[in-house]
């Protein structure tokens, strides 16, 4: 390609745009993981007697386990000593009463990552909770949404100041003896969003958490809880990045949702962390546990993911179908490129009559990566009636990388009906050679295809993240064929 | 516009052109007739770049340049249209979608102003009602579930959007009933200009009956072996290939 354009050489080079490091202060624990490191982060929250108790068996039964190894990833043993368990911008103890408080460079960080903070200047129609490191920094549109009585802050304050609430719903879908990384992140969890949709009520905008990471040699441990309560409705969004950073960093986090009677959660991601360098140095190993509960009949939880990023992804955000006609949904694409590992997928585990779920599936695996779809579909014999769907489409881009499928599945009830499609395709050289004959550069008409692959997931994610979504494909992909 | 010299081109080793030479001026209509295996579409996808063909001869100078140094797209841009035998199917990519980027990524590198949505939509409505094309058909994936008439139909709407100066229609009218075949036609001579020239690539001469072509030539084992006008395409549909092709074989 003698005459490929500069233009393009300059966009593969650019590739990962959030690699910037934010120059500021920090409280950071030394490296290393006790007892006293999970009492010490417990004590700088503030935490009431609970909270430090349920940290501290966490912890207990965390020693007991062992990493898990039936997910086909590959990466060197992790030592869980050699990572600090908390890091803060340096402020004021209690944290900054209001924006005005924040440090101007985190203001700063999060607008360059096109996040503003100052309402003013926020997205409309979207409240933001902003988490650097272990802490929240911010959260946009409280008084807004408290009129509405939504409750949207961030975990910390809410062990505080709803302890009663957190008490009764925190662990109950996602136990801290669920999983090794669960277990990790229960006792170490540092900060994430909590969020409260009383009776009733439509939530009045999108909420929204945006994760950063920025020490290094840190770890990442967030929670977010989402209860919606009867007849209640709320979109919510996360996103996530990183710097660029040789060594690998470690983001464990636990998303606990829950879903009363007539209520909906629709939970989208848009994941970034820094996905390493095209020779695979470097980059977040992201292992997270997500699973949302449809405890009350006709209730509804739709999980959307993009996951772009990170250097491995070992995640399966899932639905416990327990209310009769409860619906439960996966859309996910998870895209990989040169040394990226990804073992995600989804359970749908349906125990109510009537429940029914969704999955469908999109895998883009370029350069050397490897991808996995690995999922459960699991009808009790109390599911008279359920229904799955399932569709898992991979698509391969040169040679060198690989898609894997795992598709599980339990049926106890004789009237289930589940139906589960799969395909893999190659991008065809005669629709690249199409494109470029109407006059689109290689580069746009692999995006072009790409996205059209994606389609049925994209439309799916709120609007204003679709195009986000669409361009962090188009970035990470770049350079993947040619 | 264009000029084919004495040009050869192989496919996996095996000479398919074998010194081929056309020149085509501005504002003509050529028809390239010839039996199945003469190398109809190895001429049509070498000039619009396809991999996979290696050119051991000749050269192609379209509009002063040398064509076969160029990328597809920049052929594309250029002004050079191919209308494929085969359009290819890409799932959940909206057509209107594809007829817009193709026609604003042309745009641009004519330094021309991208076309906003509302005018590209008036634009392309206007000329899927000459193509008698269903609005429902725009918004489908590219040629995703098309028929066969459905997508040369749609080749030529892009045509007709793209405004090519050099439009190469390969097989174009084959599988046409004689209704598309009409709409596929008046969508060509709605387009005849002075400045404007095609190739039409064909197998029967039942394309000529409704576009008039300035020359028919028949291209025999890779070399245009007889050059002539409308009444060759007439003859050849009455006596066959044998004769012409008997003919070349005794020069």
């Amino acid at each position: 390609m003698s005459t490929k354009s500069k233009e393009v050489t300059e966009l593969v080079e650019k590739k990962y745009q959030h690699g910037f490091v934010t120059d500021i202060e920090a409280d950071t624990v030394p490296p290393g993981l006790d007892e006293d490191v999970v009492r010490l982060i417990s004590s700088k929250k503030g935490e009431p007697q609970f909270m430090l108790d349920w940290r501290l068996k966490a912890f207990r039964h965390w020693q007991t386990l062992r990493e898990p190894n039936w997910a086909k990833l590959h990466h060197p043993p992790i030592d869980y000593q050699d990572i600090s368990y908390y890091s803060a911008p340096g402020q004021k103890k209690d944290g900054p009463k209001s924006l005005d408080e924040v440090d101007p460079k985190l203001l700063e960080t999060y607008e360059k990552l096109g996040i503003p903070l100052h309402e003013r200047a926020a997205l409309a129609g979207v409240a933001v909770d902003a988490v650097f490191d272990s802490v929240s920094i911010a959260t946009t549109f409280k008084d807004k949404l408290a009129k509405a009585g939504v409750i949207f802050c961030p975990f910390s304050e809410a062990v505080r100041d709803y302890p009663e609430l957190i008490e009764k719903y925190l662990g109950t879908v996602v136990p801290y003896r669920d999983n090794y990384f669960a277990a990790l992140n229960s006792a170490v969890f540092s900060d994430g969003s909590f969020v409260y949709i009383p009776e009733g009520v439509r939530c009045p905008m999108e909420l929204s958490t945006y994760f950063r990471i920025n020490e290094a040699n840190t770890g990442q441990f967030e929670r977010t809880l989402i209860v919606a309560a009867e007849g209640s409705h709320v979109s919510y969004l996360e996103g996530c990045t990183a710097p660029m950073r040789d060594e690998n960093q470690l983001h464990a986090a636990v998303v606990e949702l829950i879903a009363m009677d007539d209520a909906e959660i629709k939970y989208s991601t848009v994941q970034n962390w820094y996905p390493g360098d095209e020779n695979g140095k470097g980059g977040i190993y992201n292992f997270v546990t997500k699973r949302g509960d449809c405890r009350g009949k006709n209730s509804k939880i739709s999980w959307t993911q993009v996951e772009a990023g990170s250097a491995i992804t070992w995640k399966y955000p899932s639905c416990i179908l327990r209310g009769e006609n409860s619906v439960g949904e996966f859309y996910s694409v998870a895209v990989t490129n040169n040394l990226q590992q990804a073992d995600t997928g989804t359970k749908m585990i349906h125990i109510g009559r009537n429940s029914r779920s969704t999955i469908v599936s999109k895998g883009i695996s370029a350069g050397r990566a490897q991808q996995s779809y690995r999922g459960l579909v699991k009808i009790f014999p109390s599911a008279e009636s359920a229904r799955n769907y399932t569709q898992c489409d991979s698509l391969l881009m040169g040679k060198d990388c690989g898609a894997h499928t795992f598709p599980y599945m339990e049926i106890k009830n004789p009237s289930a009906i589940v139906e589960h499609e799969a395909t893999t395709s190659k991008i065809a050289d005669d629709q690249l050679f199409y494109c470029r004959q109407r006059g689109l550069s290689e580069e746009d008409a692999v995006n072009m295809i790409v996205n059209g692959f994606c389609k049925e997931v994209f439309r799916e994610l709120p609007m204003e993240f679709a195009v986000e979504a669409q361009n962090l494909l188009n970035v990470s992909l770049e350079g993947a064929v040619g | 516009m264009l000029k084919v010299d004495e040009l050869r081109v192989s496919v996996g080793g095996k000479a398919i052109l074998q010194g081929l030479s056309l020149e085509i001026r501005p504002g003509e209509i050529h028809a390239m007739m010839g039996p199945n295996g003469s190398g109809k579409s190895t001429l049509a996808h070498v000039l619009a770049g396809r991999a996979g063909y290696e050119v051991t001869g000749g050269s192609v100078t379209y509009q002063g340049h040398d064509l076969l140094a160029m990328e597809p797209e920049e052929r594309a841009w250029a002004g050079l249209f191919l209308g494929f035998q085969y359009p290819v199917e890409i799932p959940g990519v909206n057509n209107v979608y594809l007829l817009k980027a193709a026609l604003n990524a042309g745009r641009k590198h004519r330094g021309e102003p991208e076309m906003d949505s509302i005018s590209f939509l008036k634009l392309v409505r206007e000329k899927a009602a000459l193509m008698q094309i269903d609005d429902s058909f725009l918004s489908r994936g590219v040629n995703e579930g098309f028929s066969g008439g459905e997508k040369k139909r749609n080749e030529i709407l892009q045509m007709t959007l793209l405004e090519p100066k050099l439009a190469v229609l390969d097989e174009t009218d084959s599988g046409l009933d004689i209704d598309a075949l009409k709409v596929v036609a008046n969508g060509v001579n709605s387009m005849r200009s002075a400045d404007r020239s095609f190739l039409l690539i064909t197998h029967y001469q039942r394309l000529l009956d409704y576009i008039q072509p300035d020359y028919v030539h028949v291209l025999a084992e890779g070399r245009i072996v007889r050059t002539g006008d409308k009444q060759l395409a007439t003859q050849l549909e009455a006596d066959g290939y044998d004769g012409i092709l008997a003919e070349a074989a005794s020069l």
